[in-house]
């Protein structure tokens, strides 16, 4: 009787056990984004321009270097700092001066964002300077585009593709 | 298979949640212990790594999600050039190498894992690592059934054009994700490691001081193996001789990792309470609680005894409250450990008519709070580990109750049932007594 005992116990427990892992394994859902919304996602890595052009170096300052070391141009690594706005029907959604990355701030600088908005028709307007003008931009797209529920909108940058893309 | 494996590991979870909890409560991460405690706390990260990254190779809808997550969430530490989360904003900036390398990983995290699970372990003797056979099978009929009444199934095809927006998530790995939603990757990333300091800094929390180490003496020590064979915590070991006596090896205690539980006292074969030409000093004791002052307060606790049945209960400090068992006709003697108890006693009790019975009691069986405690003092009790239990020993004057502190009723119950039996033994014994005195009585037979 015990001994039967302990075997349904054992059964009860093990049920208890897969009830829970059966459960919690794919429940409850969860709502990453809400299915009557749209994401629009800003992404681009891209190297402004350096802070200050090269400097073709005297025939004395090359002579000073290290003979392995001796070179026409002086180069500062710096780069300058990238601004980036989103607009969408007008409304500024992101305006960031995103730094360079790299301890000597000489690398790409990069933006990675995400805007959950309403599905629909909308004006997407995107900028980008990378010189060292203090007023307009370098870059910039402007396009009308209709937004799905639950669609992916991602928008990326290369300068080899002249610029702006939008990704759909 | 891939059900199987899936509720697995989310099993792998529950109990290693249980585990840590278990180990938490019973104060078994303290002390040299602590070193278990610290190192299985790198494992949760690892164990997490491989069920996430596994996750990530299935590619269906739910990896995209998690593949999102998980890039964004580590571009919030601001440690890549270029955020990693960009190779999954489209499907034209997606490589197949990502999963190569994905696949990788989900190999080399689980095989780093099984690396530190054998550092883990590293600071316990005989380690146990495979469960007993009816659990394992237990577990996997439990298994083999979920998976097949709920098989684990995609959910969708990865389409990046589109938001993952609900997902059915399992919670046991990535009951925390939700959170990157609401909070920043590295809001999470400091409550990850926040809590993982925490729990690191609780083996000295409150802080206590440490019992002082088992000390050998090496006027009786002859370097017989026993202690360091017996001791949980490889605390004991054996070295070379160093008094110039003639044995080969000597016991040697490393301080940092004896957790003073009295096992080696009771393994040592110079612990004998029959020892009554020298002074009572093992080869091996502990400073707190010599085994000197074990005999002499099993003899006073015997000596107070009084009533039908006399039963002296040898217990330990982390089994059942042993001061609820006080009562007429029962004495108490408290270990560390219950092996810490050499078998020499038992057998001087019952023997010299010290107590009617002895009754053993501990932690429950296979929970013992010293790892090894029962398993050693039920194979010297059973002649099956030396030191033995000498054979005059009446075993039928002998119980062993292992039912640790959730079982005190039934220890009361069990107590009682001996004390029964040793009544009626008493009685027997008596009633043989009588009619072998009346046998041998000379019958006298009055002529007239």
């Amino acid at each position: 009787m015990v001994k039967a005992l302990q075997y349904i116990g054992q059964i009860i427990a093990y049920l208890c056990f897969a009830i829970v892992i059966g459960y919690f394994s794919s429940a409850p859902a969860y709502i990453h984004l809400a299915p009557n919304k749209a994401l629009v996602k800003l992404s681009l890595s891209h190297a402004a321009q350096h802070q200050t052009e090269c400097r073709r170096l005297t025939a004395e300052e090359i002579a000073e270097l290290p003979p392995n070391m001796r070179r026409p141009l002086d180069c500062p690594r710096e780069r300058l700092s990238m601004l980036v706005e989103l607009l969408l029907d007008d409304e500024l959604l992101f305006h960031q001066l995103v730094q360079p990355s790299g301890l000597a701030r000489d690398g790409s600088s990069t933006v990675y964002e995400r805007f959950p908005v309403e599905p629909g028709a909308h004006k997407i307007v995107i900028r980008l300077r990378d010189s060292p003008r203090s007023t307009g931009f370098d870059y910039e797209l402007t396009e009308n585009i209709e937004l799905a529920p639950k669609q992916n909108l991602a928008i990326d940058f290369k300068v080899e593709t002249g610029g702006f893309k939008i990704l759909q | 298979m891939r059900s199987l494996h899936r509720y697995a590991s989310d099993a792998l979870v529950v109990v290693m949640v249980l585990h840590l909890l278990r180990e938490y409560i019973k104060e078994r991460m303290r002390g040299a212990r602590s070193f278990s405690w610290v190192t299985g706390l790198a494992l949760l990260w690892f164990v997490f790594a491989s069920g996430i990254s596994g996750y990530w190779v299935v590619w269906d809808k739910f990896a995209q999600y998690i593949a999102i997550a998980t890039t964004e969430w580590l571009d919030s530490l601001g440690i890549f050039a270029e955020p990693i989360a960009r190779n999954f904003l489209h499907d034209t900036t997606l490589s197949g190498r990502f999963f190569t390398l994905m696949v990788f990983i989900h190999i080399a995290v689980p095989l780093i894992l099984l690396f530190l699970l054998w550092v883990h372990i590293q600071r316990c003797t005989h380690p146990k690592v495979n469960p007993p056979l009816g659990l394992a099978a237990g577990t996997l009929a439990m298994l083999l059934c979920l998976s097949l009444a709920f098989p684990a199934v995609s959910q969708g095809p990865v389409n990046l054009n589109q938001v993952p927006s609900v997902v059915s998530l399992d919670w046991f790995y990535l009951g925390l994700y939700p959170l990157l939603d609401r909070y920043s990757g590295q809001f999470l990333w400091s409550l990850l490691i926040g809590g993982t300091l925490a729990l690191a800094i609780l083996p000295w929390v409150p802080y206590r001081r440490r019992q002082p180490a088992a000390v050998v003496d090496l006027d009786n020590c002859n370097g017989c193996n026993r202690c360091a064979a017996d001791c949980p915590f490889s605390a004991v070991t054996m070295g070379p001789r160093t008094d110039g006596k003639p044995f080969e090896h000597q016991a040697v205690v490393n301080p940092n990792l004896c957790v003073s539980c009295g096992i080696c006292v009771g393994a040592c074969p110079t612990s004998t309470p029959f020892r009554r030409r020298t002074e009572l000093v093992p080869g091996i004791d502990l400073p707190t609680l010599p085994i000197r002052e074990v005999r002499e307060q099993t003899l006073k606790v015997c000596a107070e005894l009084n009533g039908d049945v006399r039963i002296l209960v040898f217990g330990c400090t982390h089994g059942p409250n042993l001061q609820a068992l006080q009562a007429q006709g029962t004495a108490i003697v408290s270990l560390n450990c219950i092996a810490m108890l050499p078998p020499a006693f038992i057998d001087l009790v019952v023997s010299r008519n010290h107590a009617d019975g002895v009754f053993l009691t501990g932690c429950r069986q296979g929970d013992c709070h010293y790892r090894l405690g029962l398993k050693w003092m039920e194979q010297r009790i059973n002649g099956e580990r030396d030191p033995f239990l000498r054979k005059r020993a009446p075993r039928e004057r002998i119980v062993q109750f292992w039912g640790g502190a959730a079982q005190q009723k039934k220890l009361i119950e069990e107590l009682n049932t001996f004390r029964t039996r040793l009544l009626k033994l008493q009685e027997a014994t008596r009633a043989n007594t009588d009619r072998n005195v009346n046998s041998s009585t000379p019958t006298v037979v009055l002529d007239g």
